[in-house]
């Protein structure tokens, strides 16, 4: 670690929604009132028993919470190393852990008396989410998604469109999720009246990153009192994915303390990350502003944004979650990155050796835990973050392995 | 007195508002860009806002935001912008000019070195889209120092409390966001302006501008009767990007075309006479 540590990095962001330098509000004046009142209402809505109440009896009774926590026996031995063990979020309901956040903004949305909800989507994970919870509470939404993606991830366009979401592709800019997000922001500052944000990431101007990372800290919470009541310990190593990095940020928060506990983000990097081609801003972009917030960018030397490439599009984000950012500073967390082809490698393998087809983006953290287990003690432990199941990907992997279906 | 503060000086002596087209830097190509700057003070433009184009402008709508992809086409960089903006200076030091864009591409250039180089480049002003009160400290300490005013916007949505705190400090002008929406939109009603502005001037000495959604001489005649300064921009953009050709030149007479326009939004805004007399 490169800096002496502040006595606890789970207490930020602070009041204005600043990790260390990263975070913040940059947005257009028209939403920075609504901004500000969003915030407001999260902060009521924390304090309040029934509102966590409520947010719990749905993760428990429609989300199937608490997910299982899995020894991976099969691949632990096929690995020769450390114990692999999974946090089960892809057997959540709509099959990854997108909608552990849905449902807690969806309860806030409903709680400021709004009455649309619009979201941004990239794999169509965190869409159908979204379409799913609004479903549930019978509200209206639109979600913007990037033409790209439409193409590429046409079962979860589908899904959404069955749970009664009108998908809008976006043409603009590259037509990926960071166009997605400016279109779904530019319709905020149309429709500031009636229109809830569902932001499915921990980006986004402040409370966003806290917020959702909030939301999302139950896959850590439940993970560390299921390994404890499994082996009476805390784990060595901690995996997750990053996008955005909300299934990373939900994992590691309650981790963050421990210092023994090592932290791992894995980012997309594509085609390598020398090839211009990869969606690792933390290893390869620096610090600018988008979307909302400070943080890590891939951006070329005039400050223009850069497209991203992964072919896991729930990865492929020009930016991160600007805790990720700091925590990458303070080097508490360490970033890596894990090519398509090692991601489809382990995409083989996770399926072969414990007949789970994980999502893209979780096979890019067990990637990383491949490199890492066979070299460390039998009895240390990883635990990965098996955020997402497969089904979204067999197309995109079908046409990696050169499959026609 | 800066060139901000004498322009509208200026404009309240002759009791009338002004007008301030937007021109994106390097749409299609650096030269036009040249060409429309020379030609604006003289069709009527008051102060001009030239934009920065942006990869991601959140505020914008299709019309900037094709304009934008333009400029970056036709290699618009903040340093290639500031070039533009020296040698407008070379024939004109009184016209004001204001930079319009979003942060990102400003903190990549470094804000110190940014806010030096613009005013020595003869820049007067800089509005930031994605830059509220409460991130603007960064930018605002070397704008002052180097006498840049740096605009604020307040919008629909800025209640009377935050009105306060957002023009805390303001210098130049204040930049009415008339809709709340992005550019290229829709267009405030004359009743919604009448409401508004009286608002604004109770919060701020500074002179009012009003934009996003000012097209046609009628409505910046209406912007005129209530504010100091009307702001177009899609409308001029959109003429430029119907006279592209099938290499995305402009076609030959199109800069005089959109002077024309210019001539004819200056009218609506001089024949409105009812800006605050001195
Ligand atoms: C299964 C899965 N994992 C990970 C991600 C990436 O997002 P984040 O980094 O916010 O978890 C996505 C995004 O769509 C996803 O669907």
């Amino acid at each position: 670690m490169n800096k002496p540590l502040p006595n606890s990095l789970r207490t930020g962001p602070d009041e204005r929604g600043h990790f260390g330098i990263f975070g913040g509000r940059y947005v257009a004046e028209t939403l920075m009132p609504l901004i500000l009142e969003v915030e407001r209402a999260y902060q009521d809505a924390r304090r309040d028993p029934a509102f966590d109440a409520e947010f719990h009896r749905l993760l428990t009774h429609y989300v199937g919470r608490p997910s299982p926590l899995w020894f991976a026996e099969r691949l632990t031995a096929h690995l020769g190393g450390a114990q692999v063990w999974f946090k089960r979020d892809e057997l959540n309901h709509t099959g990854a852990h997108k909608i552990n956040n849905c449902i807690g903004q969806i309860l806030l949305a409903r709680r400021m008396g709004k009455t649309r909800i619009i979201a941004e989507t990239g794999a169509g994970q965190h869409g159908v989410a979204t379409a799913t919870v609004c479903a549930l509470f019978g509200l209206p939404c639109t979600i913007y998604m990037g033409a790209t993606d439409v193409a590429r991830q046409s079962p979860n366009v589908f899904r959404m469109k069955l749970l009664g979401a009108e998908v809008k592709p976006v043409t603009s800019g590259s037509a990926t999720l960071k166009d997605a997000m400016n279109e779904a922001l530019r319709d905020w500052v149309a429709n500031v009246a009636d229109t809830y944000y569902l932001i499915g990431t921990v980006a986004g101007p402040h409370p966003y990153p806290a917020m959702v990372r909030d939301f999302q800290s139950v896959i850590g919470t439940e993970a560390r009192a299921q390994l404890d009541a499994a082996v009476g310990r805390l784990p060595d190593v901690c995996v997750a994915a990053i996008g955005g990095g909300s299934n990373a940020i939900g994992l590691f928060h309650p981790f963050l303390d421990d210092a023994s506990v090592r932290l791992v983000g894995v980012e997309a990097a594509g085609h390598g990350l020398d090839s211009g081609q990869h969606a690792a801003s933390l290893s390869r972009g620096r610090p600018g502003v988008l979307h909302g917030n400070r943080t890590y960018l891939l951006q070329d030397e005039h400050g223009q944004i850069l497209e991203a490439h992964s072919i896991s599009a729930g990865l492929d984000y020009p930016g991160v979650g600007p805790e990720h950012s700091w925590l990458h500073e303070l080097g508490r967390v360490e970033y890596v990155a894990v090519t398509d082809a090692e991601a489809l490698e382990a995409f083989r393998l996770c399926t072969r050796t414990e007949g789970i087809i994980p999502a893209l983006e979780p096979a890019h953290a067990l990637a990383q835990v491949t490199k890492m287990a066979p070299a460390m003690d039998k009895d240390a432990i990883i635990l990965m973050n098996l955020c997402g199941r497969g089904d979204k990907d067999i197309f995109t992997v079908a046409e990696a392995l050169g499959v026609k279906l | 007195m800066s060139r901000i503060a004498a322009r509208f000086a200026a404009l309240r002596r002759e009791g009338r508002a002004g007008l301030i087209p937007f021109v994106e830097a390097c749409d299609p190509d650096r030269a036009t860009t040249e060409a429309l700057l020379a030609g604006l003070p003289g069709a009527g433009a008051d102060l001009i806002e030239i934009g920065m184009p942006f990869t991601d402008p959140m505020a914008d709508g299709p019309t900037v935001q094709r304009a934008g992809q333009r400029g970056l086409k036709g290699g618009a960089t903040l340093g290639v912008t500031l070039d533009i903006v020296r040698g407008f200076r070379r024939n004109d030091d009184a016209t004001p000019i204001v930079l319009m864009g979003y942060y990102n591409p400003i903190l990549s250039y470094g804000v110190e070195p940014f806010c030096d180089d613009a005013s020595a480049a003869g820049v007067d002003g800089l509005i930031v889209v994605d830059l509220p009160p409460e991130e603007a400290e960064e930018l605002a300490v070397p704008a002052g120092r180097t006498r840049l005013d740096l605009i604020r916007l307040v919008a629909p949505t800025t209640h009377a409390e935050r009105l306060k705190a957002v023009l805390q400090g303001a210098s130049g002008f204040v930049y009415y966001v008339s809709i709340t929406g992005i550019t290229g939109t829709r267009t405030a009603t004359e009743e919604h302006l009448r409401e508004a502005i009286p608002r604004v001037r109770a919060a701020t000495d500074l002179p009012v501008a009003v934009g996003f959604g000012v097209r046609t001489p009628e409505h910046a005649a209406a912007v005129a009767r209530h504010a100091d300064a009307a702001v177009v921009a899609s409308a001029l953009i959109d003429t430029m990007a119907a006279n592209l050709d099938e290499a995305g030149r402009l076609k030959p007479g199109t800069i005089d075309t959109v002077l024309d326009q210019v001539r004819a939004l200056a009218a609506g805004v001089r024949g409105a006479r009812v800006g605050r007399a001195a």
